[in-house]
């Protein structure tokens, strides 16, 4: 005999057999049976938010950092509506996660009742799928759906609207989870065509000038480790997406770090100069390729993805793999194993000496400075705090971030060892970084986790300090404070002539000490170059271990973020600082 | 270049809103659709007519794959295939016009379904061009109203579009 459990019992049961540890949401109406569901049993934590939004990118950042599928409760209409913006970072960057959305009563829908809004089509295009529950006894098999769905193939987030009917106490059902469930019309690929492979292997190992380019597949389809591997036996030189750090140990000496607009000099070189691509859980995404049409002229291109339609879309793929990251590489390690047995000077790690001798030679003339040194009396420059972070936490820390200035030096300087230690919103936007740290120490208490942000990006989710204090999450935020929308800025200095636009804040900042320490926090305000690494010290010293820190620091205005790619040209042409671009740009 | 989709998908509430979500997302774009249940209840068959070049028609597949609710998909276009339309059309019938009318109607093996002492109702089905030649050949001047249904299409020979 099946136990009998109400529609909100059977919801939250299907939760626990799913081994949910965290659910981040916030209450509401429609949700009010679920959350007295909640309220009854001890296996699964609430964590009650201040804003949705924030519910949602907590709930990215614990699956970002975990890789298990992150849990999401909001109410109807406006909890739903506000959940969007987090929904929609998810489904951009690929992360798992299932959000449970209140609905008006069943009988109510297409009324417009109090707090109705059409969930379904309001998320559409920006969910993986999407179910409406019409029947309370089909919970345990939707929820098995929504997971299922969101954590396998390219993940993505998932929603489930949930009439208020549908959750009643008074009515129950015989429950029962579904061990193990087949969809006929989804069945995401796994192996990768063994021809296809052969073929990747025979060019890869043929080239005179290859690259890697990982992306952020490589990190959700757990490749990272053969990935490394592969190319530490090849001798390959490996870039990463914004997406795709820590992918390959960022300190490594074949990492020739991030490419892209903001990518290193050395990085986009290689890439445009190359004869053969590797690309790996990357998409081709516009913030690398600049103009497709002058896309690395004499490259070959090598493309594995979970997902086919991300194969050929901007770049036609020479060799197209559709299979699990993790799954066609280890089909590629086996069958190096094999060609090490056969024809072990194919694998000669000279025999490409004369291509890193190029890249070294690109390295030494403009890659990036790793040991700008504070001047006492100088202005604080972005990238030192990012250095000093780097030190302070020996670069063992999880590093969530926001979107603009603050989180491209991050990304160039703060060399990540390994996977899923780059928090980042990488497609979409601003207010990530505080919320998607809160997440990560969720996922993993007592680790370091970091947020690098800038006054712009923190103050769209700063409601969460209280969050943050109600459970005691020790995060540290490094606020790059620039007293401007610095990415913005930095645009309108280069591409309209310095008209800022909306892009200063006209001496409204709030003082960031007081306002942290109003929340029950540490704050601290560095502005002279000689405090910067003892206040970094401090904000990781054990003294502090168990506080939220508020690190602010006040940078350099003028600096901008170099290298720059020049708008519609190739990935060879970048501007190198203020007055200085590559020469064929 | 016209293409013909031929789409399976789960009979489920919702299944069509995103098909038609994914070309106004996308940019693409939907010249006709027509759709029903198949003889399986718990499938709709879906036909889809679009237009662009390979690699368009390649990444339009290739996201209609990536729909949960879709189960198949099939470029008519590609293969040897047979594809009809249907159109009822009322003309504005009167005089010496009707016999006119009438003759034009049988020539395009088409069917009067509904006759007024003003119009006729005409049924014609066929490929969409033969529509295109009848409408012309009436001329709009007499089109009173005009339903068409969209293109559905199979392709010949035993292949099958089926689970």
């Amino acid at each position: 005999m099946s136990e009998m459990l109400s529609g909100g019992d059977m919801l939250i049961r299907a939760l626990q057999d799913e081994g949910v540890e965290y659910v981040f949401g916030y209450p509401g109406g429609a949700a009010l049976h679920i959350y007295d569901a909640i309220f009854r049993q001890q296996k699964i934590e609430h964590i009650l938010v201040r804003h949705e939004q924030a519910a949602t990118h907590m709930a990215d950042g614990y699956a970002r950092a975990t890789g298990k599928t992150g849990v999401v409760l909001v109410t109807s209409g406006p909890g739903a509506t506000n959940a969007i913006t987090g929904i929609a970072t998810a489904y951009m960057d690929s992360i798992p996660m299932v959000v449970l959305s209140g609905q008006v009563a069943t009988a109510q829908i297409g009324t417009d009742a109090f707090q109705e809004t059409d969930m379904i089509g309001v998320s559409r295009p920006v969910v993986k799928h999407s179910f409406l529950v019409k029947n309370a006894a089909d919970i345990p098999l939707t929820i098995k759906k929504a997971f299922h769905i969101a954590s396998t193939g390219r993940p993505g987030p998932v929603v489930v609207d949930i009439p208020k009917d549908t959750t009643d106490p008074a009515a129950a059902f015989p429950y029962e989870y579904p061990e193990q469930i087949r969809l006929r019309s989804y069945n995401p690929a796994v192996q990768g065509n063994g021809r296809q492979i052969r073929l990747a292997l025979a060019t890869l190992l043929a080239a005179d000038r290859p690259i890697v380019y990982a992306g952020g597949g490589v990190v959700l389809g757990e490749g990272a480790d053969a990935l490394t591997r592969i190319a530490r036996l090849l001798n390959l030189p490996v870039t990463n997406t914004l997406m795709g750090l820590g992918s390959f140990p960022g300190n490594d000496p074949q990492f020739v770090g991030m490419l892209g607009m903001h990518g290193t000099y050395e990085a986009n070189m290689a890439m445009h100069h190359c004869d053969v691509i590797l690309a790996v859980g990357a998409r081709f995404d516009d913030r690398v390729t600049n103009a497709p049409d002058k896309f690395c002229p004499q490259a070959k291109v090598i493309h594995i993805d979970v997902d086919p339609t991300s194969i050929s879309k901007i770049i036609p793929a020479h060799v197209p793999i559709v299979g699990r990251v993790a799954n066609v590489l280890d089909s590629m390690e086996q069958l190096l194993a094999e060609e090490q047995e056969r024809a072990p000077d194919k694998l000669d790690r000279n025999r490409i000496a004369a291509w890193w001798k190029t890249i070294d030679g690109w390295r030494a003339e403009h890659g990036l400075n790793h040991d700008l040194k504070p001047v006492a009396g100088q202005p604080i420059l972005p990238q030192m705090v990012i250095q000093a972070l780097y030190k302070a936490t020996k670069g063992e820390a999880f590093v969530a971030s926001d979107v603009g200035q603050h989180q491209m030096f991050a990304a160039q300087y703060y060399k990540f060892p390994k996977p899923r230690r780059w928090i980042n919103s990488g497609g979409l936007g601003m207010g990530f970084g505080l919320p998607a740290a809160m997440g990560v120490v969720f996922g993993h208490p007592g680790a370091t986790v970091a947020c690098v942000t800038g006054e712009g990006s923190f103050m769209m989710n700063m409601q969460e300090l209280s969050t943050c204090l109600q459970y005691g999450l020790p995060v540290k935020i490094i606020n790059l404070n620039n007293q401007a929308l610095g990415m913005v800025k930095q645009w309108q200095d280069m591409q309209y002539g310095g008209r800022h636009s909306s892009s200063t804040y006209s001496d409204s900042l709030p003082d960031f000490k007081t306002l942290v320490e109003a929340f029950g926090h540490v704050g601290i305000r560095v502005d002279q170059a000689e405090d910067l690494e003892p206040a970094m010290r401090r904000v990781f010293s054990d003294e502090l271990r168990n506080r939220l820190v508020f690190l602010d620091v006040w940078v350099d205005r003028h600096e901008h973020v170099y290298p720059m790619a020049i708008k519609g040209g190739a990935m060879n042409e970048m501007f190198l600082g203020k007055t200085l671009k590559t020469e064929n740009g | 270049m016209r293409r013909i989709l031929a789409v399976l998908l789960e009979n489920e509430a919702g299944a069509l809103s995103r098909v038609v979500g994914l070309f106004a997302q996308r940019n693409y774009n939907i010249e006709s659709l027509t759709v029903a249940p198949t003889e399986d209840e718990t499938l709709s068959r879906l036909t889809l007519t679009t237009s662009g070049d390979d690699s368009k028609i390649e990444q339009i597949t290739k996201h209609l794959h990536r729909l949960i609710e879709v189960v198949k998909v099939l470029d008519l276009t590609g293969t040897d295939h047979v594809e009809r339309e249907l159109m009822l059309v009322k003309i504005r019938a009167e005089g010496t016009a009707r016999d006119e009318i009438k003759r034009t109607s049988d020539i395009f093996r088409g069917q009067i379904i509904d006759i007024t002492a003003n119009s006729f109702t005409v049924q014609l089905t066929g490929p969409s061009d033969k529509l295109d030649a009848f409408v012309r050949a009436i001329g709009k001047n007499l089109i009173l109203e005009l339903a068409r249904t969209g293109v559905s299409g199979i392709s010949r020979g035993d292949k099958v579009l089926s689970l």
